[in-house]
């Protein structure tokens, strides 16, 4: 019945097909030629170069047959397809799960997985067009919508669920050091994109140069724990007011930029921030950094096998035997406690005034100011209140690490921090946890490419363009409800 | 239908020599005129005739080039030339605007709500009160709700308030504009061309909610209009502007019949206008 429908409306054009096919491995052979094909390798000294050919060969065929299946599906011959996808796909996931990886003439785990992945979602593709379920591209849409609008009510559970689950994390029987080293690095994001989320999400004021304020509060508590020996909690509200003031001061001359003027002035700031942490020898140590940055202790008792004299360590504390482990799943448990802070403040402030004035600045200044809204006053405490958790987030980073240089604060990082954001979708506060995860956690499972892995994350973000333009989950939830508002119905 | 004497009582807005130029080309030259509360003063012209300039060196938008423009509340009184634009919605000037700007990606209420900012802003004592959701502030925003509720109602919106404003038709959008500026509890109201794109039917519903501000908020509403309807059937009193200048000023018969009026619409042939009303 299926095969009568698909061959109804087209008559199936193998030369098509196939014409199609060897235009696009000739495409892939012109690219990947030199980009594969030629490997420089340091020999005794001077760089040699070994050609890959093979490699090139198996990248074109690849190529060419993933077209090819495509192709035979646009023109409606769904079967050969099926068939061919379905059968590569199994037999590269039999060889791979049958121990045969030796079977398979790719460099690298990651690159059988994704192969056999592509094999499988055109075989997949040829299924689902059989059996006549393909969504327009208008409702696969609004299914998404409808996915984010659900996700974004389910958020009463959901939430505290993922609270229960990140409390969990340090003690599952997979979490090695490793592990919750990434859970940290993940949750550093996670608080970074929630306090950007009030300046871009909320606000509306694009903001390139976010990693300052990052690089602010980072060098205040190593400044300050490293001279006058403060310790991190009394350090802590001091780089954050340090990082708001910084915010303030980005805010003054902006005031007036919108849009594109505005990111490219953060932007600036941003490089500012950093060229002046190179070059203000006396105070940051320039580029050789900060070192020696003391750790937080758990409340006074520090977390050392063999405490000075007089001091109590916390394994001594509790009678229990010494783990480095400790001092790892403290500071994951204290980025946990500053994220939900963050959390919490951007979901309070959301249903306050304040925050109503930066979602209404958002859509529209100049009614704002038609309605006695104060631009400069918002403007400036949405980015000194973005600036001071990013502060908190510096702190925490800098005791952590132990040593901060200005090589950790490039542009990068506030592209990243913007691209959970952005890709999370504008205000969701579920979503930046997704693309943190996503952006950051992704980069690290596929270490086995090696610097390849920066290609993985761009395949990712280039997917969600395309697929989700407005970001993952993106959907608003009124801030305020008229309970009892009568039901609405159609004009008549 | 008051006299414009200029007694002890100030009027509710006075414009004094209004003149604003852009470079070389005046808008608004030398204008006078005052708007009294419990009135709708409507400003009418032939297009460019600097209406919107009016209303915009009035609410502060621009910094008017020459001229005075006092406001007299009993709260006080305000140089309005002086001041900055969200100060003087403050102090109770609110408007609407030509193309309807609203906040689209926020529901009805919310736009209402937020209307409301400087009020709340204070309940909340600047967040502080509101975080730790204090009853001081649980209060102020039920007081706020049902501001936006009872305007909501009065506009016929009640039922679209959790809906986003800008999934709302085109009449409605009108409507919730008008809601929201008088959510600010103002004592002037400007409304810029509130009747564009109205059907008749929609037209005349906003005739009736126009005349029920006034009667019942007791404020000053000061209109630009294009629809003569809506013009000749509700003012109080008319000011006609032409090329930047006050060519008329009286109530909508006196208006009518001044042969100004009638150049500056239908042309030079006076004799022509037989009706003499300019629709």
């Amino acid at each position: 019945m299926a095969v009568e429908a698909l061959a109804a409306p087209r008559s199936a054009d193998l030369p098509a097909a196939l014409k199609e096919a060897l235009l696009a491995g000739l495409v892939a052979l012109g690219l990947a030629l030199f980009m594969v094909g030629l490997q420089t390798v340091p020999e005794g000294g001077t760089l040699t170069i070994h050609t890959r050919f093979a490699a090139v060969g198996m990248v074109v065929v690849l190529v060419f047959f993933g077209r090819f299946g495509l192709a035979l599906l646009h023109q409606g011959m769904a079967w050969p397809a099926a068939i061919g996808g379905g059968g590569f796909a199994l037999l590269t996931i039999v060889a791979l799960l049958g121990d045969h990886r030796a079977l398979l003439p790719f460099p690298s785990v990651v690159v059988d997985w994704i192969v056999a992945l592509f094999a499988a979602i055109i075989a997949l593709r040829a299924a689902l067009s059989m059996i006549h379920v393909q969504a327009p591209v208008a409702d696969r849409d609004s299914l998404m919508d409808r996915i984010g609008a659900s996700v974004q009510r389910a958020s009463i559970w959901l939430g505290p669920v993922a609270i229960v689950i990140a409390v969990a994390l340090p003690f599952m029987p997979f979490a090695d050091r490793r592990f919750v080293d990434l859970a940290i690095l993940v949750m550093t994001y996670v608080m970074l994109g929630w306090g950007l989320n009030i300046v871009v999400g909320l606000a509306g004021l694009l903001d390139l140069g976010y990693v300052a304020f990052y690089a602010v509060g980072a060098y205040s508590y190593a400044l300050i724990a490293l001279n006058f020996g403060f310790s991190f909690w009394v350090c802590l509200p001091v780089a954050g007011a340090l990082a708001a003031s910084a915010g303030v001061m980005l805010g003054f001359p902006v005031l007036r930029l919108r849009g594109d003027y505005l990111a490219i002035v953060t932007l600036g700031f941003g490089e500012m921030v950093r060229v002046i942490l190179i070059n203000w020898y006396k105070l940051t140590n320039g580029p050789d950094g900060l070192s020696s940055i003391p750790r937080p202790s758990f409340f006074g008792f520090p977390f050392t096998r063999r405490p000075e004299e007089g001091v109590t360590a916390f394994h001594q504390l509790f009678d229990i035997p010494y783990s480095s482990m400790h001092r790892i799943i403290f500071l994951y448990y204290l980025i946990l406690a500053m994220a939900m802070v963050t959390n919490l403040f951007t979901i309070r402030i959301r249903k306050l005034p304040l925050g109503r004035a930066w979602e209404a600045l958002r859509e529209d200044e100049i009614a704002c100011r038609s309605l006695g809204i104060n631009p400069t006053n918002t403007k400036l405490t949405a980015f000194g209140i973005g600036a001071m958790f990013a502060g908190f987030a510096g702190s925490f980073f800098a005791t952590r690490q132990g040593f901060i240089s200005p090589e950790s604060f490039t542009f990068i990082e506030s592209a990243i921090i913007l691209s959970i954001v952005v890709l999370g979708g504008m205000g969701s506060q579920i979503g930046v946890v997704i693309a943190a995860i996503l952006l950051i956690g992704t980069p690290e499972w596929f270490r086995d490419l090696a610097q390849f892995r920066m290609l993985a994350f761009g395949a990712g973000m280039v997917a969600i363009m395309i697929w989700r333009p407005r970001g993952l989950l993106a959907h608003r939830e009124p801030t305020i409800r008229l309970a009892d508002a009568p039901i609405a119905q159609p004009p008549p | 239908m008051r006299d414009d004497h200029d007694g002890a009582a100030m009027p509710l807005l006075r414009v004094e020599h209004l003149t604003m130029r852009f470079g070389g080309l005046v808008a608004v030259d030398e204008l006078s005129f005052a708007a009294h509360d419990r009135a709708i003063t409507a400003i009418i012209g032939p297009n460019g005739a600097g209406k919107t300039t009016v209303f915009n060196c009035i609410t502060g938008f621009y910094k008017p080039t020459v001229g005075r423009l006092t406001l007299t509340t009993p709260r006080g009184r305000y140089y309005l030339e002086r001041m900055e634009g969200f100060r003087i919605a403050q102090i109770g000037v609110a408007r609407t605007f030509q193309n309807v700007r609203l906040f689209t990606g926020m529901s009805v209420l919310e736009n209402l709500v937020a209307a409301q900012h400087n009020k709340l802003m204070a309940a909340s004592l600047f967040s502080i009160a509101g975080i730790f959701n204090l009853g001081r502030y649980r209060r102020a925003e039920s007081e706020a709700t049902e501001l936006a509720r009872y305007w909501l109602e009065r506009v016929g919106l009640i039922a679209v308030a959790n809906e986003p404003a800008g999934s709302l038709p085109y009449g409605d959008q009108r409507r919730l504009e008008i809601a929201r500026a008088m959510c600010i509890e103002p004592v002037v109201l400007c409304l810029d061309e509130p009747a564009a794109g109205l059907n008749p039917r929609e037209s005349a519903e906003l005739n009736q909610l126009l005349v029920a501000i006034r009667d019942e908020q007791g404020i000053g509403v000061l209109l630009i209009e294009h629809d003569m309807s809506v013009v000749m059937g509700i003012s109080d009193r008319i000011v006609v502007l032409d090329y930047g200048r006050k060519i008329a000023d009286g109530t909508s018969d006196e208006v009518r019949h001044d042969p100004a009026v009638i150049r500056a619409y239908l042309g030079e042939e006076e004799e022509t206008a037989e009706e003499g009303a300019p629709c």
